[in-house]
């Protein structure tokens, strides 16, 4: 799959924000005045600059506001309302916070259970398609809300639930990369499944239907950033969950806690990039590629 | 809406003939040519007469090269691919917006252009790559079995078939009513063994794909033929020399 920039960019931050906004909802920490408004800003900004940077990749985002009604088939569609849903119950939250001093509860346990919402729904967008074995398997959810979760405790200050949290979400990232190496043997779906030829013998794509590129191969055979995946796969779980695990680990201080986020965001962002980069789509079979 | 109808009054679709192909891509051209000017917006180009040329199709024509176990002869087989017009259609539940959508009287999978917002989904979760994102107009674009042609009463009664299936040469599309097992397209599916591309991923598609038929064991030349005389094995003359002389080296 392209590892398109905005969509990267957009289910790591917004991954990120919803998980603060858990926390926060939640009363992990509870925080009134200026100190709530500096938490949900960075809440708000990562999470809403997610969903604006995932409307650049639209062909059309004028009409963004359609993608509301089909709530009852799309897991898209569930992801826009869960995500409304959220981003106002937690400003009402906030603004009783931040202006009264005190905590409406319910806004913030509902607004906590639908930040999670969100990252699932988001999730599942991926998890659901078939035609991308690597995706298609029931850690992926878990992988996006561990990692949600992890960084969103770490955003909270929340020491000792983001060690044992970035543990967790390391671990599954580290499971989904050995399941998914396997998904697309394990699919069933090959060359000769997609012809339809393999009971005549080994079948070969032989000529392209087409001299020049076309957006299938642009969008789904992305098969450049592959060559490194294994170093980038190091690089990731390192950035993502080695290097703030031992800085949490030494005795807290502001500048090791943003030097931990600092790592995490980057680790997640290179971990996210091989997500799309390393997906194989079935279509890229009827070119002879993966 | 973006659910699935349970059932559809017709299955309208293609039934593709792997034997007769000649892939000569008129299907590609006509497809692109009518529905360029008809149906939706027009089937753009980009960088046209450049090097790195692309652009919107509907219908592509593969060519795969298939080598039967032992000393057979490979087989060049084309393949024409567009929409299946899958009865799953996973293209159409993931749709966020309602503008992609299966029909309830004729099975036709079509998108509403006016409500599409190009996010891409539909092609994600097509596994036959039968949709395109038009690069020019940001939406998505695929086959629509020239709706604007089959029931077309201004169009002679021959040509209100899809674009495709009235320009191929060969004979090798055939379009029809599927889920009617009295017409002429089921009983070519029934007779010819056809079959679904990617069964697997249970999208059940509508449009059926016909296998090449086996090849002929090439004939014996002459009944006679193995009782002649052998022709001379042995190199005589200069070659005789020749292969001697070089044997020795």
């Amino acid at each position: 799959m392209h590892p398109a920039p905005s969509v990267i960019f957009f289910t790591t931050f917004s991954g990120l924000g919803f998980g603060l906004l858990f926390f926060l909802g939640l009363g992990f920490p509870v925080v009134t005045g200026w100190t709530a408004f500096a938490f949900f800003v960075i809440a708000y900004l990562m999470a809403v600059g997610g969903l604006m940077a995932s409307t650049f990749h639209l062909g059309r985002p004028e009409r963004a506001i359609k993608a509301f009604t089909q709530w009852r088939s799309s897991w898209l569609s569930r992801e826009a309302w869960c995500a409304v849903g959220a981003l106002v119950l937690m400003g009402l939250y906030g603004l009783g916070l931040v202006f009264f001093g005190t905590r409406w509860t319910a806004f913030g346990i509902l607004g906590a259970l639908l930040s999670m919402a969100t990252v699932f729904t988001t999730s599942m967008i991926y998890t659901q398609l078939k035609t991308i074995p690597r995706w298609n398997m029931k850690f992926t959810p878990l992988k996006f809300m561990s990692l949600s979760l992890a960084g969103g405790a770490l955003l909270a200050g929340q020491t000792d639930a983001a060690l044992v949290l970035l543990v967790i979400a390391g671990l599954v990232q580290l499971y989904t990369w050995v399941e998914g190496d396997k998904a697309l043997g394990a699919s069933g779906t090959n060359m000769a499944t997609a012809t339809g030829l393999g009971n005549i013998g080994q079948v070969r794509a032989f000529e392209p239907p087409h001299t020049g590129t076309n957006y299938l191969l642009k969008e789904f055979v992305h098969v450049i950033g592959r060559k490194h995946s294994q170093k980038l796969r190091i690089i990731a779980l390192g950035l993502m969950t080695v290097v703030p695990v031992l800085l949490l680990a030494l005795p807290f201080s502001h500048l090791i806690g943003v030097l931990a986020i600092l790592s995490h965001i980057a680790g997640v962002l290179t971990a996210r990039w091989l997500f799309f980069a390393e997906a194989e789509h079935v279509v890229g079979l009827y070119y002879g590629k993966r | 809406m973006t659910t699935l109808p349970a059932k559809t009054e017709k299955k309208l679709g293609l039934v593709i003939d792997l034997d007769t192909c000649v892939g000569c891509h008129a299907c590609v051209i006509s497809c692109k040519g009518w529905n360029t000017e008809n149906y939706g917006a027009p089937l753009s180009d980009q960088n046209a007469y450049g090097a790195d040329n692309s652009g919107t199709f509907l219908n592509r024509v593969h060519s795969y090269e298939v080598q039967p176990a032992g000393d057979a002869a490979a087989q060049l087989i084309h393949f024409p691919k567009s929409c299946l017009h899958c009865e799953d259609a996973p293209c159409v539940t993931v749709c966020p917006t309602g503008a992609s959508y299966k029909r309830v009287e004729d099975g036709i999978v079509l998108v509403n252009e006016s409500n599409c917002i190009g996010c891409g989904l539909c092609a994600w979760a097509c596994p036959y790559g039968a949709r395109e994102l038009d690069q020019a107009e940001g939406v998505m674009k695929k086959c629509t079995l020239c709706v604007d042609r089959i029931y077309n009463e201004n169009l002679p009664e021959e040509d209100r078939q899809p674009a495709c299936v009235r320009t191929c040469p060969a004979g090798a599309r055939h379009f029809g009513d599927l889920g009617d097992e009295t017409s002429d397209v089921s009983k070519l599916v029934a007779e010819r063994g056809g079959m679904d591309l990617m069964p697997e991923q249970g999208t059940k598609p509508v449009n059926k794909y016909l296998p090449p038929r086996p090849k002929d064991e090439m004939p014996e030349f002459d009944v006679l033929a193995p009782f002649l005389e052998p022709v001379a094995e042995e190199p005589k003359g200069f070659l005789g020399w020749l292969d001697k002389t070089l044997e020795k080296l």
